[in-house]
């Protein structure tokens, strides 16, 4: 069974459904309904993924199909999964229903703002189109289809963001497209580069890969490359896009764009950056850890003086991307997968805590922090889930976060001891902001406008319950997602020729000990 | 004298029968103007004219399926070689496609001879006349748009590029609508065409005196035999890219496009928009390629500075029109100069073929895309005509979802979103680029991709997330023809978008054998 393709077809089929149903209602549910299949087939094939296959060149991609597309330009559909690939899919594929569930009714005019009623149909059916996309970017195991994926997903998020945000919608949806627009556009250059003088006449990953030897050429093609994915990740000082558009976005458009669509940043490094040009990777790397680690510092700073709560919350995760790019190219086992790892924790804990706003801007209209206060007592359910999910932000143990960040950390101090430990510092920094935001909104005396707010409801619950115990479950119990990964990372690296990835081969045991 | 008998030339009627049928169509068209009543004239003009370009059509395809010829036709001045055929079928389609717009409703001005607010004209309205020459005229323009690109040699080009250009100056002053600034376009045009005829023309002397002969293989043949006349060479062939390069609207030669796209009547823009580009860019790669091939390591580096400031004028400019056809015209500039580093990238026979091909299909996927806008452009009105104004269109996405949703894919296909038709031709002419060393120009074509970005998205942005006008536009009513223009370019832009292959594989046969000589 083409697994893959049926993942991308079955949103598609179901977005045209959507955009064709007659009542808005019946639009929601059958978007919701599609996206448990998917969620639903996600779970099969994830099942069915072997991840000690991962270790061997041929088996690396499992459910592989190879197709021609465009042979005139060498360029295949080409899909397949490795672990790296298969959490991610799965982060995409638990995150859409919970979204979809979430914004109920982000579009149907209701809500303290009073914001203008628009389609309801075309929300959710681009909503399924971008799953596609997304499920469609890190299957893809051909440069140029990725390529494809990787610019045409900013589509239907430009739209949802410029069509369905908050005041200052147009111009975030602008910046942001153009900001992803102009990374694209030089990697597309590197893309062909990388064609002209592979000189292959194809665009298939592994066959791609070792094929560039020259250090100069490599250098100027992984500036292409990482530029994009830096101004997608984002890392600093490419940023400034994101809290505008994460600000701005409907809440469940802001979880995807935060929670999946960015990892495809530093999805893109791990996978092409670090595999197709591994000495320029190498050579760049202190570059790369710099720019990291000012994001972590810098992110949690700007964080605390948001006045925001989707503003601080988009500043957070820009302090977390630093930590995924520096897990990434520490290039180490421990670092790597603690970073893909937390490409996964960080959707789902980033995703609770923008989609649990969400409810409370819904409901009183603002997302100043400062006109909220002592939540807490009227809706004690939102506060306390809220207070979850951003524990979670900040890395408490036994939430999990946690996991990845002392894997991101110990595997970078393996290599770099200075940067790991000034890194450390974000981890002080994100209790500084986390729980700061949670006391001006959630404790203290009720505010006036606050009281009479209503609790969570049955479909809010449906929302957070399951977010809530993906994260404490990954937090203890890390193992299933950690074998998937970890053949997968080792494969990465070792053709990145790393000899050293275990720099500590004991860090394994008291990594299981800590636990 | 005794003994000298005149032999005939030999034409090859089955090969050329493209360009015969639409010129015969069109003088079948003036004879009707003359004698037909008037109001016979339409109903018959409109089907002779679609007939005509769906039999040169035929008659095209036909050519090309007997396989490509090898020696230049009509005792060698017209060359209907892969990329003249290849041409020809674009510039047919979508001279079809044009037609279908031109028939749609009154856009054209009821006598052009009448003054703009005169009694005259007044009475003309009342009267019910309408211009039916406009048919003749297209078809005049189309056999000159056929035989432009094909052109053996100078002389017989310099014929074309008129027989293609006078009817065009005539049509850009027949808009209904804002008649000033019709035929305000229509003589700036024709005076800034006369005078890069008359480059044209004073090059092509230039180059005569040079190589003793207007044919294109003769010229590429002195290159390498006439010493010691290199002013005449540099200057003439500098002469001979003006001409050419104004035809095109490559920067420093643009000014005329804003203008011109922006008076004429919107059916006719887009004829002019995707046709004319097609049928230059094919004279001007048989010009550079053929006559002056061997000289590239010299009009290349020119050719650089005039593609990236084509880009970057086109790109920047666009920026601060209010004007949708202003703004279109300005993409088209832009356009143009990424279609000019697929001229650039030269060099072996192999990268030559590639380029080619790249340019052909970019010809293809871009002259669909602009039909299509154009076509959307003539359905958005007000009272007084097109509702020109970018500022009218806010919120054409809630009025008229369909159509605005449909435009707005036309918009991302020319800024060049992969799963459009504009992505692929981009890419193919990068690559193409790439591999003829041309690096530096494709970074400055991806820099000036995104800052046409820009405005491509600007109009999106004024479409569907602004709030509606009170007053705001009204969408007219398609009839049957407008309608068919949009679906078949949206189709278009679709299908060369997902799945180019076919047409890649066309554009790559017409161009394995590259031009013949």
């Amino acid at each position: 069974m083409p697994w893959l393709s049926t993942l991308m077809a079955v949103p598609v089929v179901g977005a045209v459904g959507v955009s064709l149903v007659k009542s808005d209602k019946l639009a929601k549910q059958l978007a919701l309904a599609v996206s448990l299949v998917v969620l639903a087939l996600t779970g099969v094939m994830a099942a069915r993924f072997d991840p000690a296959l991962g270790a061997s060149k041929e088996t690396r991609f499992q459910f592989a199909e190879v197709y021609d597309w465009i042979p005139r330009f060498g360029v295949h559909y080409g899909v397949g999964v490795d672990g790296i690939a298969l959490v991610l899919i799965a982060l995409s594929a638990i995150l859409v229903p919970i979204v979809i569930l979430a914004s109920w009714h982000d579009a149907d005019g209701t809500g303290a703002a009073a914001p203008p009623k628009r389609s309801v149909k075309t929300y959710f059916a681009l909503l399924l189109v971008l799953e596609a996309m997304m499920i469609g970017v890190f299957a893809a195991t051909d440069v140029f289809l990725f390529y494809v994926f990787f610019e045409a997903m900013l589509i239907p998020m430009y739209f949802m963001i410029g069509s369905y945000g908050g005041a200052q919608r147009s111009y975030a949806a602008v910046k942001f497209l153009l900001y992803s627009l102009f990374g694209g556009l030089l990697m597309l250059v590197a893309v062909i580069a990388l064609y002209v003088i592979a000189e292959k006449n194809t665009f298939m990953f592994p066959e791609l890969i070792g094929v560039i030897q020259d250090p100069t050429t490599q250098k100027w093609l992984f500036l292409g490359f990482f530029i994009a994915f830096a101004v997608k990740a984002p890392l600093w000082p490419f940023h400034t896009w994101l809290p505008d558009a994460a600000a701005q976005a409907p809440a469940g458009a802001a979880v995807l764009l935060v929670g999946v669509l960015d990892k495809v940043g530093t999805y893109g490094m791990l996978r092409f950056c670090l595999e197709l040009f591994p000495d320029a990777a190498k050579f760049f790397t202190p570059l790369v850890i710099v720019l990291s680690v000012i994001g972590i510092v810098y992110g949690a700073i700007v964080a605390i003086g948001q006045t925001d709560m989707k503003r601080l919350i988009a500043y957070t995760s820009i302090s977390h991307f630093g930590f995924i790019a520096l897990g990434v190219f520490a290039m180490t086992t421990d670092a790597g997968a603690g970073a893909t790892l937390y490409m996964v924790n960080h959707g789902f804990s980033t995703g609770a805590l923008f989609l649990i706003a969400g409810f409370l801007i819904y409901r009183r209209g603002s997302s100043q922090i400062a006109d909220y206060g002592g939540v807490q007592k009227v809706a004690p359910l939102l506060a306390g889930t809220f207070l979850i999910a951003g524990l979670s932000g900040l890395s408490l143990p036994g939430l999990s976060t946690f996991v990845s960040e002392f894997m991101v950390l110990l595997g970078t101090y393996e290599r770099y001891v200075v940067p790991a430990v000034i890194a450390t510092t974000g981890v002080i920094l994100a209790a500084v902001y986390i729980l700061w935001m949670y006391q001006r909104t959630m404790n203290g005396p009720t505010a006036e406008a606050v009281k009479g707010l209503p609790d969570l409801n049955i479909r809010e619950r449906w929302v957070v319950g399951p977010l809530i115990a993906v994260i404490i479950a990954l937090g203890f119990f890390p193992k299933p997602a950690l074998d998937i990964i970890n053949p997968a990372v080792d494969h990465t690296l070792s053709n990145v020729h790393i000899d050293n990835v275990h720099v500590n081969p004991a860090v394994a045991e008291k990594k299981g000990a800590g636990q | 004298m005794n003994g000298t008998t005149i032999t005939a030339p030999t034409i090859e009627y089955a090969l050329l029968s493209p360009m015969l049928i639409v010129f015969g169509a069109a003088i079948i068209g003036v004879l009707v103007e003359a004698f037909a009543p008037r109001y016979l004239r339409k109903s018959i003009q409109m089907p002779l004219t679609l007939l005509a370009l769906l039999g040169a059509f035929v008659t095209t395809v036909l050519a090309a399926s007997n396989g490509l010829p090898t020696t230049a036709a009509a005792m060698g001045a017209v060359a209907v070689d892969g990329p003249s055929l290849f041409i020809w079928g674009i510039i047919l389609i979508l001279a079809f496609i044009s037609a279908l717009l031109i028939n749609d409703d009154e856009q054209f001005v009821a006598q052009a001879a009448a003054v703009p607010g005169s009694v005259d004209e007044e009475e003309a309205v009342r009267s019910g006349f309408a211009q039916t020459e406009v048919y003749p005229l297209l078809l005049f323009a189309v056999g000159g748009m056929l035989l432009f690109p094909a052109s053996n040699d100078l002389l017989v080009m310099f014929v074309a590029l008129e027989v293609m250009s006078l009817p065009l100056y005539l049509l850009c002053g027949l808009a209904r609508r804002r008649r000033l600034l019709s035929q305000e376009a229509s003589v700036k045009y024709f005076l800034l065409g006369a005078f890069s005829s008359a480059f044209f023309l004073y090059g092509m002397a230039l180059l005569y005196g040079y190589a003793g002969s207007v044919d294109l293989k003769a010229i590429s043949a002195a290159l390498g035999s006439v010493s010691g006349q290199d002013t005449l060479l540099f200057v003439g062939v500098a002469m001979l890219a003006v001409g050419l390069l104004f035809k095109i609207g490559a920067a420093p030669f643009q000014a005329w496009k804003p203008d011109v796209y922006q008076g004429a009547p919107t059916a006719v823009t887009a004829l002019m928009a995707s046709t004319v580009l097609v049928a230059a860019f094919g004279a001007l790669l048989r010009v550079f390629w053929v006559a002056l091939g061997n000289l590239d390591w010299d009009w290349r580096p020119l050719m650089w500075g005039v593609a990236i400031l084509t880009m970057i004028v086109g790109a920047v400019l666009a920026i601060t029109q209010t004007d949708i056809k202003r703004m279109l015209a300005y993409s088209s500039i832009a356009h143009a100069g990424f279609l000019l580093t697929g001229v650039i990238a030269t060099g072996t026979a192999e990268q030559n073929s590639s380029a080619l091909s790249a340019i052909l299909f970019y010809l293809a996927a871009y002259g669909f895309t602009t039909v299509g806008a154009f076509a959307v452009v003539t359905m958005v009105r007000d009272a007084g005509g097109e509702a020109g104004h970018l500022s009218r269109w806010a919120g054409l996405g809630k009025r008229a979802p369909v159509l605005a949703g449909i435009f707005a894919f036309f918009l991302l296909a020319f800024a060049g979103i992969p799963l459009t038709s504009g992505f692929f031709g981009k890419y193919a002419v990068f690559t193409a680029a790439v591999g003829g060393g041309a690096l530096p120009l494709v970074v400055v074509g991806v820099v000036s991709s995104a800052i046409a970005a820009f405005f491509y998205v600007r109009v999106i942005v004024l479409m569907f997330f602004n709030e509606p006008a009170a007053d705001g536009p009204t969408i007219a009513a398609p009839s049957v023809g407008t309608s068919a223009v949009v679906a078949l370019a949206a189709a278009a832009t679709v299908v060369l978008g997902v799945f180019p292959q076919p047409v890649l594989t066309l554009a790559d046969q017409a161009a394995s054998a590259l031009f013949i000589r």
